[in-house]
């Protein structure tokens, strides 16, 4: 056992000296933790913002002013008027997700009696858009109307009022939410292809054959690889989580630290482990490469970092909470959101652990026959 | 051969000519003048600077100082290097290393008469002539990677003279090749040049004797010349009888090796059990047998040698005598004891040394030696100490801190051993330890075993290509085709076949079981009829050659590419299990939210409002809530996402028209859900509102419809706003990645010498290297999109036309981006991250995938905008959902080519067609 520790760390600072060394991949590694979170934190909001509007106001009376009027920013653009036949080439285009047309004698119909329709054409291929929009129009126009009939005094206000409180994230804002998701993602492509190249890399340079000569284990030289390829992912991490969520972008991180860094150790465990994996499955690098995207693509896809896992269905929604990503996924949003305690945490904490411990027995057991195949 | 001298012109001049790699000065003022017609031969130990001279002659390397003239042209201009190209032949160093594995005999010749403009018919005839030339004619569909390492030499020549040049340069060619290869290989030469008097004929070496067949000598020294001339001149003008003699008197004093004698105590039976043994040893791998029933016993401090041409199993019955292959039948044990793969006390008693450099290049000499040492089981304090005893003792102190890369062959040899010795192994397994490396290196390396073996006792097992070694060996075994053929000791062989040297006894043993013996006596080589109708022969050029150039890399990757089944089988495989699963698994349309109601009311009308919640499709409802503590732990356990608080006495307020103020509590970790959650909520409390408020005056309806209309997606169901996404992301993510490792990688193995020793322009490299990949990536798109109308049921209900215009300029912008990473970046690791990283982040973020482009601020609207994944998710939308034609892409469709022609230009910019 004391033998098989000093391998491991022989062998473990020989692989952080390689890794070090490859001036491009550690520059990559800086971008991926420090811009790219950052461009992805600050460009885009999940919630409806910004949302382009256009109007096809055929009444002009006051109602429909303050209709518009209250399609406000920040959630909606200024409504842009545009004539009627000019629609479907707009929206096909693109331009505008949403379009509101107010007939003529809107005003006059709503007075009247005679509920009058506003319709709202919304382009349903922005999904994140159009479902939340929708249902925003209808509350701000109900509420507009409501208030301008009853300043009238032709109704009676609402017979309720709503407080409603958000945790954890006040203002909703989405910076909170992808960088550190963007955060989760960068680890899960990098371990998969640090570690899984490394392997590649030697193999092809014939040095694990040579290791393999020597007294040294093949469960050494993939932990070496899963503690120094880790390592270096660890600390990217954790660095880009307090020096740029926390600090740049000036993100509150409610819970402990120490348990997120305790999780990310056990989830760089499991995924390293896969990448050894599949190293050990995919003959060369270019074969390696290949087999590596759609893994990373579905385990980002189907981790609820990218879209809300209660949204899928319920088969792919069973099998997606099992995957280790997934359960990295909801961990963090538990822990560094809700501040949740190691006692809420442990199932998936076990989890990802125990695929961890499959996939290096896999890996482990694969390494000499994946040199015979060379042979 | 000095007779084509009299035509009077000089094939090369070399004037003040010095090269240097960072702060190594490889070449110093070399000044050179080498008649046309000439046969060459430069010689020297490993690391003086012949492979960087021939590799200036050849126009591959770059010329740093100095000029350099060959055939009349100058190599420091640019412009007619094409012209140059085509005349010359390069064949670089590494047995086979500018040849295609996977490709048969006939397809690498044939790439490389299309690489230098040959015509269809001018190939053919060129080939046939070659093959039979080097008897390799009735080999031509077997790949070259599973060619003995003769064979490879000679492929290696058929494809350097299958345009007919008139410079042939030939570095180290017979380096690692048996001594009945070598010989053929030397005749085919001979041959050649007999034939076409005009060649003129460049070659390094490290073997003394052949550098005797050639009539001009060039020896070097530390990145000098100190010796050239015709060699009869430089014979007679050192005295020496054999030229090896000739070049060490030709070095300064304190460089000539000491001149130990190497005859030491010949080995003597003392009747101890054996240190190696093997019987009825097999290994087959498939079909093919690699070592087919191989016995023998090697005494402990016994030197063993194991002769025979490469791939006849040598190699193979080393590993497993080592436990890295498992024997197929029969046993081998070490020390009495039977190999098996866990045994570290076995493996703590032998050493190897691989045929190929197998330490880590990237730590120094001495940080691999401290690895072993450590791996060993060396304890800390002493590794040092013995690093440095180890270092002395084979003279590597002064390379301590250089890495391995950057050290001359003999060197790096060296090293091995000392790794492999520095444990004291009590069996020493080398396979071919001593290729490549220069004869003072070679003897020093000897005087190592020769020590070990007798003053340590160590028992040696080694397999080597040289003659005079085997000769130092106790025993030899001289193998062929998985067969041991004859064992004995070197003096024994010779007498039992009746030969006056050994190598004469091997050749003899080889050639009375070989098929392949018939093609000793070679054929006519160029036949001078044929010969002017060649040089009459019109080698396009312009575009018509361009196009040419550029379908040779093409049909040479696609074959390739078509020969990989692994890659072929992920690359079409790969999108359709990411279309399929993301596609019906991604989705916006939130449902099952699971809220909880803290009612303090308990009156019939909060169970009223709580009935509307339960009601929805979008609310799922989960044991009510006992106190606001409990709503907390709730949330933050994640048990719910939203809890719904009824203030006490709501029912009573509510009739009375005090405006209750109803609580809802979400849960706000991701924003997205929490604004659903929020939008849910009120739309169910503003229906019941409205629906109370008509129902205490029923005189007023609802006063005005807002109604929403969901355009291209009536159902607002997901899979058909997702599909058409992840078509775009399926195919930027694998087409890049396709071509991610095109050319580092070809730069890591060396096929790239090919491009830059060839009239092919680096354009056409690029353009035929990604043309394959487009075509595979299409039909991946092909197969995308019948899936996508038929499996997931998602009508294309615009233009396919306009849908497959869009996929090919995005095919060719995304395999365009790949290449350009792999032109820029300098290992395969780095480019298979900063491939899935350029790809992956702005396609699922910036492209509209998830959000809307519209939406986008700043500097991520930009990155949006100029990726080329947002144009063709507007395509790809457009054309499934909006049921738009070509007409409607206009700008998507400029966007993705300018896109396309920018990544293409850009690699161009940074491929260069020289090495420095």
């Amino acid at each position: 056992m004391k033998r098989w520790a000093i391998n491991v760390w022989l062998l473990g600072v020989k692989e952080l000296r390689s890794v070090l060394k490859d001036v491009t991949l550690m520059a990559l590694i800086l971008f991926a933790f420090t811009i790219a979170i950052q461009l992805v934190a600050t460009g885009l909001k999940a919630e409806v913002s910004n949302a382009s509007v256009a109007i096809v106001d055929d009444d002009h009376s006051e109602l429909s002013r303050r209709l518009r009027d209250a399609v406000q920013p920040p959630y909606f653009k200024p409504p842009v008027d545009i004539a009627r036949e000019d629609v479907s080439a707009a929206m096909d285009g693109g331009r505008y997700i949403f379009v509101i047309e107010i007939p003529p004698r809107f005003q006059a119909d709503v007075l009247a009696g005679r509920s009058p329709a506003v319709q709202i054409l919304v382009d349903a291929t922005a999904m994140t858009q159009a479902g939340l929009g929708a249902v925003d129009f209808q509350r701000i126009f109900a509420a507009e109307t409501l208030d301008f009939l009853h300043a009238r005094g032709l109704v009676a206000a609402l017979p309720v009022t709503v407080t409603s409180q958000i945790f954890f994230n006040p203002n909703s804002e989405s910076a909170w939410y992808s960088s550190v998701m963007q955060i989760v993602t960068n680890v899960t492509v990098l371990s998969i292809i640090l570690v899984g190249a490394a392997v590649i890399r030697e193999r092809e340079h014939g040095t694990i054959e040579h290791l393999l000569v020597m007294p040294v284990r093949a469960s050494e030289i993939a932990f070496s690889k899963i503690l120094a390829n880790g390592l270096v992912i660890f600390l990217a991490s954790i660095a880009s989580l307090w020096f740029v969520v926390h600090g740049l972008l000036a993100v509150p991180l409610a819970g402990s630290l120490a348990l997120f860094a305790a999780a990310m150790v056990l989830y760089l465990f499991s995924v390293t482990s896969l990448g050894m994996w599949m190293a050990t499955l995919a003959p060369s690098m270019p074969q390696f490469g290949l087999f590596a995207v759609p893994v990373y693509a579905i385990a980002y896809l189907l981790s609820g970092a990218a879209t809300p896992l209660e949204s899928m269905p319920p088969a792919i929604q069973m099998v997606a909470r099992l995957l280790p990503t997934t359960q990295f996924v909801s961990l963090s949003q538990a822990v560094l959101y809700r501040g949740a305690k190691t006692a809420t945490v442990w199932p998936e904490l076990a989890m990802i652990c125990g695929w961890g411990v499959l996939f290096v027995a896999l890996a482990v057991q694969r390494f000499r026959s994946m040199l015979e195949r060379q042979g | 051969m000095t007779g084509a001298a009299g035509m009077g012109a000089m094939a090369i001049i070399l004037e003040d000519v010095s090269h240097h790699y960072g702060p190594v000065q490889s070449l110093e003022k070399v000044s050179l003048q080498l008649p046309r017609g000439g046969a060459v031969a430069f010689v020297g130990p490993d690391g003086v600077g012949k492979s960087t001279l021939l590799g200036l002659i050849s126009g591959v390397k770059r010329v740093q100082q100095g000029k350099v003239g060959v055939l009349g042209f100058d190599l420091a201009r640019r412009g007619d290097r094409a012209a140059f190209l085509s005349r010359v032949a390069y064949m670089p160093q590494g047995l086979g290393r500018n040849l295609y594995p996977t490709l048969s005999v006939a397809e690498n010749i044939d790439f490389f008469g299309r690489l230098f403009g040959l015509g269809g018919a001018e190939r053919g005839a060129h080939m046939k002539r070659l093959l039979e030339a080097t008897g390799l004619a009735p080999f031509p569909d077997r790949p070259a990677g599973k060619l003995s390492g003769g064979m490879k030499q000679k492929l290696g020549l058929c494809c350097a003279l299958v345009h007919d040049p008139d410079l042939l340069i030939l570095d180290e060619p017979t380096t690692g090749v048996d001594p009945l290869s070598r010989r053929q290989f030397w005749e085919l030469v001979d041959a050649m040049r007999a034939e076409r008097p005009e060649l003129t004929v460049l070659v390094s070496t490290a073997y003394m004797e052949e550098a005797e067949r050639f009539d001009h000598l060039v020896a070097m020294d530390e990145g000098r010349i100190i010796a050239q001339g015709p060699t009869r001149d430089i014979l007679a003008q050192t005295g020496a009888s054999t030229l090896e003699q000739a070049y060490i008197s030709l070095l300064p004093e304190a460089k000539r090796p000491a001149g130990e004698l190497l005859n030491v105590a010949p080995w003597q039976d003392k009747g101890e059990a054996p240190a190696i043994e093997a019987q009825h040893l097999v290994r087959r791998f498939g079909d093919f047998v690699a070592v087919d029933d191989v016995s023998f016993r090697i005494g402990r401090g016994e030197i063993f040698g194991f002769l025979g041409s490469n791939g006849c199993g040598k190699t193979t019955t080393m590993k497993m005598l080592t436990g890295l292959l498992d024997a197929s039948s029969g046993t081998a044990t070490l020390f009495g004891r039977p190999i098996t793969a866990g045994d570290m006390q076995t493996r703590m008693r032998v050493g190897y040394m691989s045929q190929a450099f197998s330490l880590y290049e990237e730590l120094t000499v001495e940080q691999n030696l401290a690895l072993h040492a450590r791996l060993y089981r060396v304890p800390q304090a002493e590794a040092g100490a013995l690093v440095n005893d180890v270092m002395a003792q084979y003279a590597l102190l002064d390379h301590a801190r250089a890495l391995p890369a950057a050290l001359p062959l003999g060197i790096r040899q060296r090293l091995q051993l000392a790794a492999a010795c520095l444990h004291k192994p009590e069996i020493l397994i080398l396979d071919e330890p001593t290729s490549g490396v220069d004869p003072a290196a070679r003897d020093m390396f000897w005087g190592h075993l020769l020590r070990l073996s007798r003053e340590d006792r160590v028992t040696i097992f080694v397999s080597t290509h040289f003659m005079n070694e085997a000769e130092r060996c106790d025993r030899i075994s001289l193998m062929d085709r998985g067969r041991v053929l004859a064992v004995g000791t070197p003096a024994e062989l010779t007498r039992q076949y009746h030969a006056q040297r050994l190598e004469d006894a091997f050749i003899a043993v080889l050639e009375d079981n070989s098929t392949e013996a018939a093609m000793v006596a070679p054929p006519a080589v160029a036949d001078p009829a044929e010969q002017k109708q060649v040089e009459a022969a019109n080698r396009h050029g312009g575009w018509a050659g361009w196009l040419g150039f550029a379908w040779a890399f093409a049909r040479r990757e696609a074959t390739e590419l078509a020969r990989d089944r692994i890659r072929m089988g992920f690359a079409l495989a790969g999108p359709i299990i990411l279309l399929c699963i993301c596609a019906f698994s991604i989705s916006f349309d939130v449902q099952n939210i699971r809220m909880a109601v803290l009612d303090h009311d308990q009156s019939a009308t909060s169970r009223d409002l709580i009935r509307r919640f339960e009601g929805s499709r979008y609310f799922v409802e989960t044991r009510p809530i006992g106190s606001e503590e409990d709503a907390h732990d709730r949330l933050r356990e994640g048990g719910v996402q939203m809890v719904l608080d009824i203030p006490p006495g709501f029912g009573r307020d509510l009739a009375a028209g005090r405006k209750p103020d109803l609580g809802v509590f979400i849960d706000g970790a991701s924003p997205f859900l929490a604004a659903n959650i929020q939008g849910y909520a009120d739309a169910i409390i503003l229906a019941y509102s409205l629906d109370r408020l008509g129902g205490a005056s029923t005189a007023v309806a609802l006063p005005a419809l807002i109604e929403p209309r969901f355009i291209y997606n009536q159902d607002f169901r997901s899979i058909y706003a997702i599909t058409p996404g992840v078509l775009m992301l399926t195919m930027i993510l694998i087409p890049a990645m396709l071509t991610a490792l095109g050319i580092v990688r070809e730069k890591e193995i060396g096929s790239i010498i090919n491009l830059y020793a060839s009239p092919a322009g680096a354009g056409a490299f690029l353009i035929g290297k990604q043309a394959p990949y487009v075509v595979l990536a299409m039909v991946s798109y092909c197969s995308l999109v019948a899936l996508i109308v038929t499996v997931l049921g998602v009508p294309l209900k615009g233009s396919l036309l306009a849908l497959t215009m869009g996929a090919l300029l995005f095919v060719l912008a995304s395999t365009g981006l790949g290449m350009m990473i792999s032109t820029f970046v300098r290992t395969q690791v780095a480019a298979i991250f900063a491939t899935a990283l350029i790809c992956l982040i702005p396609s699922v973020n910036f492209s509209g995938l998830l959000y809307p482009v519209s939406t986008l601020l700043d500097g991520s609207y930009w990155i949006g905008i100029i990726f080329p994944s947002s144009w063709f998710q507007i395509i790809s939308l457009g054309t499934f959902t909006k049921g738009l034609g070509p007409a409607s892409f206009g700008t998507a469709y400029l966007a993705l080519g300018l896109f396309a022609l920018i990544v293409i230009m850009a690699s161009r910019l940074m491929l260069g067609k020289q090495e420095v």
